[in-house]
């Protein structure tokens, strides 16, 4: 066996070796974080704000809902489950805005969608504290962010819990977030 | 290593013992005519197989004792012994007729069973439909009238000696409806309906299990059948019919107050309050449950405050959120669900 084959052989081992060390996922939290589940009514972080002023820096709890697979997954459960269909269908919207658009009244990122959920919306949004917890609360702001293919294709459902007319959200198009406060801008 | 592998080994017929005795959760425990059914064509299977293997062993062992002495006395095989001797070609003939007689038989008695079964199935009295969801059983018992359709949880009481048809669906994954003392198992198939007859013989307690893998707590998706004389069954019926009284206790009535105004009325019902919603588990009657979270804990109310307090520490996965309840919030959850019985 000549010097050059056996030097070929380590390199694509070494590679292998590297491509396993590539396979980690996120982790799945069974038990949520105990972050600030206190919080009270209409005390979500300021998200959005009128006029000129600079949104506020994301919330460190999306590192742990955006993008992650389990929780989106859960979210996608409780999107029916709860009755998210009634209004927003599966993301076409109806009585309710689409979400699989690119427009966002109340902001696009993941914490705006759960102060969203949270605190409710005029003009029909109820509020879901008191009634979900954080947690669930973010894991549905994780797979409503789905809708406009937000997160990246390996975290996403390639298949629909509920009858879809639509193509696998691994295959739908990213939607460019154009939020209400910076579409001004 | 060997001692330990010894007691092992000593101590498995003594656990097959267990489970013919108890019969709790028992492939042999014969509680209904289905179960039976089954046994039969098990026993009748085993004994035509196992004549047929000790045939074949028995001709190997031949061919090889032949094959030595042939080497040793320097004989040519030719292959073609069988036409040369008698015995040999009766031997070949025995077995082609046992072989024959062993599947028909084999054959009849499949077709009777399958028969018997199919014609208790044609005789039900009393109908259950059966919706698995990830991890726990919904029953609903249907009856014409339908303020007399009672849905449970997790639990399920039937008349002894009448044939009812339990009709399975699923609302997520494939899991499988299993009752080892009194059927075969059946799969849960989300959209589309399967059923399963049971006539159940012998008044008892008898565990249900899932039997198709179906996510992180399938070990923990069992039920509870109680098979009981017919005039108790008509009583607990009666029964679970009724709402959920109102509490009387201040702990109690500031649980209901939570139970049924925030996180848990989402996805429990609870009948004769406002709470509704069939995403979980009907807790109208849950205090009279044997278990807690589909055979999980037993039910007392230690365990209740341990599920409710953190039921992803109970059963990791569980798709019931842990709610973050203040320690007077818990008593008073735990209070108001003790009552409903």
């Amino acid at each position: 066996m000549s010097s050059r084959s056996r030097t070929s052989k380590a390199v694509i081992a070494g590679f292998a070796l590297l491509a396993v060390a590539a396979c980690h996922r996120e982790e799945r939290h069974n038990e949520p974080k105990p972050f600030n589940a206190s919080i009270k009514a209409g005390e979500s972080p300021p998200t959005i704000s009128p006029g000129s002023a600079r949104p506020s820096p994301l919330d460190p709890r999306a590192a742990d809902f955006d993008n992650n697979a389990p929780a989106i997954a859960e979210g996608q459960y409780l999107y029916t489950r709860m009755n998210c269909v009634g209004c927003h269908a599966h993301g076409g919207g109806g009585m309710g805005p689409a979400l699989m658009d690119d427009k966002w009244r109340y902001g696009g990122r993941i914490d705006q969608i759960a102060a969203t959920i949270a605190e409710g919306r005029p003009n029909g949004m109820p509020a879901w504290r008191g009634k979900l917890t954080e947690d669930q609360i973010w894991k549905l702001a994780a797979y409503v962010r789905t809708l406009s293919g937000q997160p990246s294709k390996d975290a996403v459902s390639s298949r629909a819990d509920a009858m879809s007319a639509s193509e696998p959200q691994t295959l739908s198009k990213r939607e460019p977030v154009k939020n209400a406060d910076t579409a001004g801008r | 290593m060997m001692r330990g592998s010894g007691k092992a080994a000593a101590s498995l017929p003594l656990l097959l013992c267990g489970c013919s005795i108890q019969h709790y959760q028992s492939t042999f425990g014969n509680a209904a005519e289905e179960a039976r059914q089954f046994n039969t064509l098990f026993v009748i299977f085993l004994i035509v197989c196992a004549v047929m293997y000790a045939f074949v062993i028995a001709f190997l062992i031949g061919s090889i004792v032949r094959r030595r002495r042939a080497s040793e006395a320097n004989v040519f095989e030719t292959g073609r012994h069988h036409a040369t001797n008698p015995a040999m070609q009766t031997g070949l003939m025995v077995w082609g007729g046992v072989i024959g007689t062993g599947l028909i038989a084999l054959a009849i008695a499949s077709f009777f069973a399958d028969r018997s079964m199919a014609q208790a199935a044609a005789h039900e009295k009393l109908s259950i439909t059966v919706t698995a969801n990830q991890w726990w059983w919904d029953f609903q018992y249907n009856s014409a009238d339908v303020s007399k359709t009672l849905r449970t949880s997790n639990e399920i009481h039937l008349p002894v000696g009448v044939p009812v048809r339990i009709i399975l669906h699923s609302n997520d994954v494939i899991h499988s409806f299993w009752v080892p003392s009194l059927a075969g198992k059946q799969d849960l198939i989300p959209g589309r309906e399967n059923d399963i007859s049971i006539t159940p013989t012998k008044v008892g307690l008898y565990r249900g299990q899932c039997a198709e893998y179906c996510g992180t707590q399938h070990a923990n998706m069992a039920f509870v059948v109680q098979v009981e004389p017919y005039a108790d069954f008509i009583k607990w019926w009666e029964q679970g019919l009724a709402p959920a009284r109102a509490p009387n206790a201040v702990l109690a009535k500031a649980g209901y107050q939570y139970v049924t105004t925030r996180e848990c009325a989402m996805c429990h019902a609870i009948a004769g309050t406002t709470a509704s919603a069939t995403v979980g588990p009907d807790l109208t009657h849950f205090a009279s449950n044997r278990s807690i979270a589909a055979g999980t804990l037993p039910m007392n109310q230690a365990n209740i405050r341990r599920w409710v307090d953190d039921p992803q520490g109970v059963k990791p996965g569980t798709k019931m959120p842990k709610v973050p309840l203040a320690p007077n919030d818990l008593k008073a959850v735990v209070a108001y669900l003790e009552t409903l019985k």
